[in-house]
């Protein structure tokens, strides 16, 4: 079995002041740590324990630029058996149109099973790799997996939905599956199991190598135009409420009914 | 009255010495045979060098082996051992000269003659008595009120191993009365029983003229001695009373080093080369681990003061030696070859000793403080822990907090560049930022709970007012500090620990300063006890209480007022590094401060859930939060103000102060934050 995981590399915004970055079209990212999209996390984690299961080898391929190495190596820590970064230039500023494409091209020469991603990334939320991946390499998918099986010639896996409810699904393989978090308990990266797999070469793969040409990628080749980025227009701040426990709960309930929050 | 004497009495036609020497062979034979096989597991096991610094482990052993001075910590279960304990260094002179009177029947140990012979015997017979006395108090005690801390939960079959050693001690004492009563009869000098209480005591239910009877037992008691005494010495090694042998060695080669984690493998130069890094099984523990295993006597002390353990959490570090030592016993038999794969493939990380277990610890220390033998806990857990993480497997829940602590050098995720952001613009403090190469008096060590807790900062405020205004000539290294590492070391993740160590020692050498001084108890004892290099560090209750005694500053009662004061003893401040008295005699320089010690204070103090990293880890089982119970506490003696000296005990104190409805009833207040507000 072998397996592919798309891994997005994403600025850690959880406790940074965040800035929108000259020309409005991005936030200002040279301040942030870069870290794996925490649903890739679980896509590679899910890769790992169906090649200890089934045997195989795991792939991870990130499109992103060079820094993000550091990660790409965390998953050959969590037990991927190689990784690949793609980048050149060119691709700055390419929407998940130009993602898919680029990714797509990197998979379609390769022997493999099974292409596993998260179905959202933290960042943007878009959500559009996936499935346009999938259609690409013209292969079944589906998105917010929370449970894979491989047997023969298929993979059956649990999608769960609105309200708790289940859907047993089962596909033909080769497909695409976007994962959901929680599919899996995420294995623990120490410093040490960075350093056993110091020695393994992480390929960088541009344009070139992937036949590709610059028009086809980043703005060139880019299908959405981001038009501006701007931060929330300041609140009117926090209501403190005051008083006994009881008398501010009250207020509380007021205010959500008042809201519509409370029926 | 003839008398026969055991070694003149042939039995069925053999003579005496014949026997003797025979037993005695065989007794050693098989003794031998039994501790060769129980030393060879701890020859197989991790090296560990305990063979240093010889006067102070001799010292641990006078004093803690041979004087039992932890015992009375318990105080009748103490003064039982103690007698026990005396009875048996007393009656092993007896022993070896019963074992010679096999031989001859006038065999006395050479310095045993004459008033000083005639001495111990005396002093023997009534020791005699005493240690009966106890045995049958203890099987009482035991039969009767089944204190809860000497039961195995979960493993059945260990209960009756008390009975059956307590039965033996005392059969080897009436054995000891048959075989002296009956010779007090045939001998009946008056007077005597003043000398001889329990030989005179046996005596009374002996028939009174019959020679033959008289002399059938006198010998015949001597051979039931000799034959209890031979099966007791080899019933140790088998069961859990091995600590009548290993106990004082294993005192001797105690942990010397206080509040420091051992390294992954001694005697190793890179531990990031090895196969595998921690404990997973029998032989990757160190050989004094195994002897402490050996040595448990499962009084269950330790456990008794577990906090983990009184919360509902699974652990419970006396079952860690009792599981390790049947683990051992079995796949390391006596008899047959050993599997050290264990059996049925149970392993020992894992199945045995589970996760949930290795996870629940604070590392908070009572057990070790409180076991009287000095087992040792958290270098264990720590090696398991270490195992568990070169795997991968840690609750998901440190695993954020360990990962931020790698890319940012704080486990709250913060920028390092906000690191000292809490330092600007404030009021009555001018807090210098160190740049390298750069020198000042006191290096004031945040650490990131101090930077980056928004609670927290406020005693980071606190302590620079102090010194600001004490006009101390101190300095913070802003973005250059990172976190102390303590949780992480004993997390087990030693990779980040010597990463973030790493960066700090060379913050610290690139700069000018006497001393470091911290709030936080665990920096401290990271410092001190687990950085490789040595920096002297103290911890800010202990300048406060250098200032008061230079008289630069004092203290008043306005903040306090009437209210009853106690002082929580922080871990790692009292149990790791011995600071116990400064505090309080920061506290009690307040004129008129009503104070009141808590019950479990000092070495007994009870952790209030854990520092560092353990903040954020989550645990199923625990039916209360350890600081609502410690909030109790307080209550039982009526404080008012629950005073502590670490942040993270602030914390969780405050929490529980909330949960337990005593909001404005009880408050908690760092020493630092109440010295600042008590200056006058
Ligand atoms: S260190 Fe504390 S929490 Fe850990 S086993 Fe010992 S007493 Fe229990
Ligand atoms: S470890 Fe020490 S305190 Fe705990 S049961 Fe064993 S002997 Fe007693």
């Amino acid at each position: 079995m072998n397996i592919i995981v798309c891994m997005k590399w994403i600025p850690d915004t959880s406790e940074a002041d965040l800035t929108v970055a000259a020309g409005a079209k991005d936030i200002k990212k040279d301040d942030l740590d870069h870290d794996i999209n925490d649903w890739d996390r679980f896509a590679v984690e899910e890769a790992v324990q169906i090649k200890e299961k089934v045997g195989g080898k795991v792939t991870v391929v990130c499109v992103a630029p060079e820094d993000s190495e550091e990660t790409l190596r965390e998953c050959l820590a969590r037990g991927a058996d190689e990784a690949f970064q793609v980048w050149s230039d060119e691709m700055e500023g390419g929407d998940g149109y130009c993602t898919a494409s680029i990714l797509a091209k990197f998979i379609k020469n390769r022997d493999f099973d099974l292409v596993l991603t998260g179905t959202l990334a933290e960042d943007d939320g878009a959500g559009q790799v996936g499935g346009m991946l999938a259609a690409m390499l013209d292969i079944p998918s589906s998105t917010l997996v929370s449970k894979i099986e491989i047997h023969d010639k298929k993979a059956s896996f649990l999608r769960e939905l609105e309200g708790g409810l289940y859907e047993s699904v089962e596909t033909d393989i080769p497909c695409l599956i976007s994962v959901a978090t929680g599919l899996n308990e995420p294995r623990f990266v120490s410093i040490r199991a960075v350093r056993k797999v110091a020695s393994i070469d992480i390929p960088n793969m541009g344009i070139e190598e992937l036949g590709m040409d610059a028009g086809q990628v980043g703005q060139a080749g880019a299908r959405l135009v981001m038009e501006e980025v701007s931060l929330p227009p300041e609140g009117e701040g926090a209501e403190i409420i005051a008083g006994k426990p009881e008398e501010s709960a009250a207020r509380l309930a007021e205010i959500l009914k008042e809201k519509g929050a409370l029926g | 009255m003839d008398i026969l004497k055991p070694a003149d009495t042939p039995l069925l036609g053999i003579p005496a010495p014949v026997i003797a020497l025979c037993v005695l062979v065989l007794a050693a034979i098989f003794f031998s045979y039994v501790m060769y096989k129980r030393i060879d597991l701890m020859r197989k096991a991790a090296p560990d060098p305990r063979f240093s610094n010889i006067p102070a482990r001799v010292w641990r052993a006078l004093l803690y082996g041979f004087g039992q001075w932890r015992q009375p910590r318990y105080l009748g279960a103490g003064i039982l051992h103690i007698l026990l304990f005396a009875g048996f260094m007393i009656l092993s002179l007896r022993s070896l000269t019963l074992i010679g009177r096999g031989f001859s029947s006038t065999f006395h140990l050479p310095f045993l003659t004459g008033p000083i012979g005639f001495a111990y015997e005396s002093l023997k017979d009534y020791t005699v008595l005493v240690v009966l006395i106890v045995c049958v108090i203890a099987i009482l005690r035991r039969a009767i009120f089944h204190p809860s801390r000497y039961q195995h939960p979960g493993v059945p079959g260990h209960e009756y191993e008390a009975y059956v050693i307590l039965g033996l001690v005392a059969a080897l004492m009436v054995t000891d009365m048959v075989h002296d009563g009956s010779l007090f009869k045939l001998e009946s000098v008056p007077g005597a029983y003043h000398w001889f209480p329990a030989a005179a005591f046996a005596s009374l239910f002996m028939p009174s003229h019959d020679s033959s009877v008289l002399n059938a037992l006198h010998v015949g008691g001597y051979w039931a001695h000799i034959l209890v005494f031979f099966g007791l010495l080899n019933y140790l090694p088998i069961s859990k009373h091995f600590h009548v042998i290993t106990a004082i060695p294993n005192v001797y080669f105690s942990n010397l080093n206080r509040g420091a984690i051992k390294p992954v493998r001694y005697g190793v130069e890179d531990w990031m080369t090895l196969d595998q890094c921690g404990v997973s099984d029998l032989t990757s523990f160190t050989w004094k681990h195994i002897l402490d295993f050996y040595s448990c006597a499962d009084c269950g002390r330790c456990t008794d003061n577990c906090p983990a353990n009184a919360v509902g959490r699974t652990l419970s570090p006396k079952m860690i030696s009792v599981k390790a030592r049947d683990y051992a016993y079995e796949n390391y038999p006596i008899f047959g070859k050993a599997h050290s794969g264990g059996s049925e493939n149970k392993k020992l990380v894992g199945d045995i000793i589970t996760e949930s277990e290795i996870w629940a610890c604070t590392t908070c220390g009572a057990c070790e403080a409180e076991c009287p033998i000095f087992i040792e806990y958290i270098d264990k857990i720590v090696d398991m822990r270490r195992y568990l993480i070169d795997r991968g497997e840690i609750p998901q829940s440190l695993q954020k907090p360990l990962q931020q602590i790698k890319k940012k050098g704080n486990a709250y995720g913060a920028m390092k560049s906000k690191r000292a952001a809490w330092a600007k613009g404030l009021e009555d403090a001018e807090v210098r930022i160190l740049s390298e190469g750069e020198s000042c008096d006191l290096l004031f060590f945040v650490d990131s709970c101090g930077s980056f807790d928004p609670r927290i900062q406020e005693i980071s405020k606190s302590f620079a007012k102090i010194m600001s205004r004490n006009n101390l000539d101190f300095a913070i290294l802003g973005q250059d500090e990172n976190d102390s590492g303590n949780e992480v070391r004993r997390l087990g993740e030693e990779g980040l620990f010597e990463q973030v160590s790493a960066k700090n020692i060379e913050a610290f050498k690139s700069r000018n300063f006497n001393e470091i001084v911290s709030f936080d108890p665990h920096a401290l004892n990271a410092i001190r006890n687990d950085y490789p290099e040595t920096f002297p560090v103290i911890h800010s209750s202990q300048l406060i209480s250098r200032l008061l005694n230079r008289k630069t500053m004092s203290l008043n009662r306005d903040w306090v007022g009437d209210r009853v004061v106690t002082y929580h003893d922080p871990c790692y401040l009292g149990r790791h590094n011995g600071v116990y008295d400064e505090p309080r005699d920061v506290l009690k320089s307040i004129p008129g401060i009503k104070y009141k010690e808590m019950e479990r204070s000092f070495s007994r103090s009870f952790c209030c859930s854990g520092g560092g990293l353990l903040l954020w880890y989550e645990n199923e089982d625990e039916k209360e939060r350890m600081g609502e119970v410690r909030v109790r506490m307080a209550a039982e003696v009526g404080a008012q103000v629950i005073v502590t000296a670490c942040p993270f005990c602030l914390i969780n104190l405050e929490d529980a102060i909330k949960t337990t409805g005593n909001e404005g009833k009880i408050e908690v207040i760092d020493l630092i934050e109440l010295v600042d507000r008590s200056m006058s």
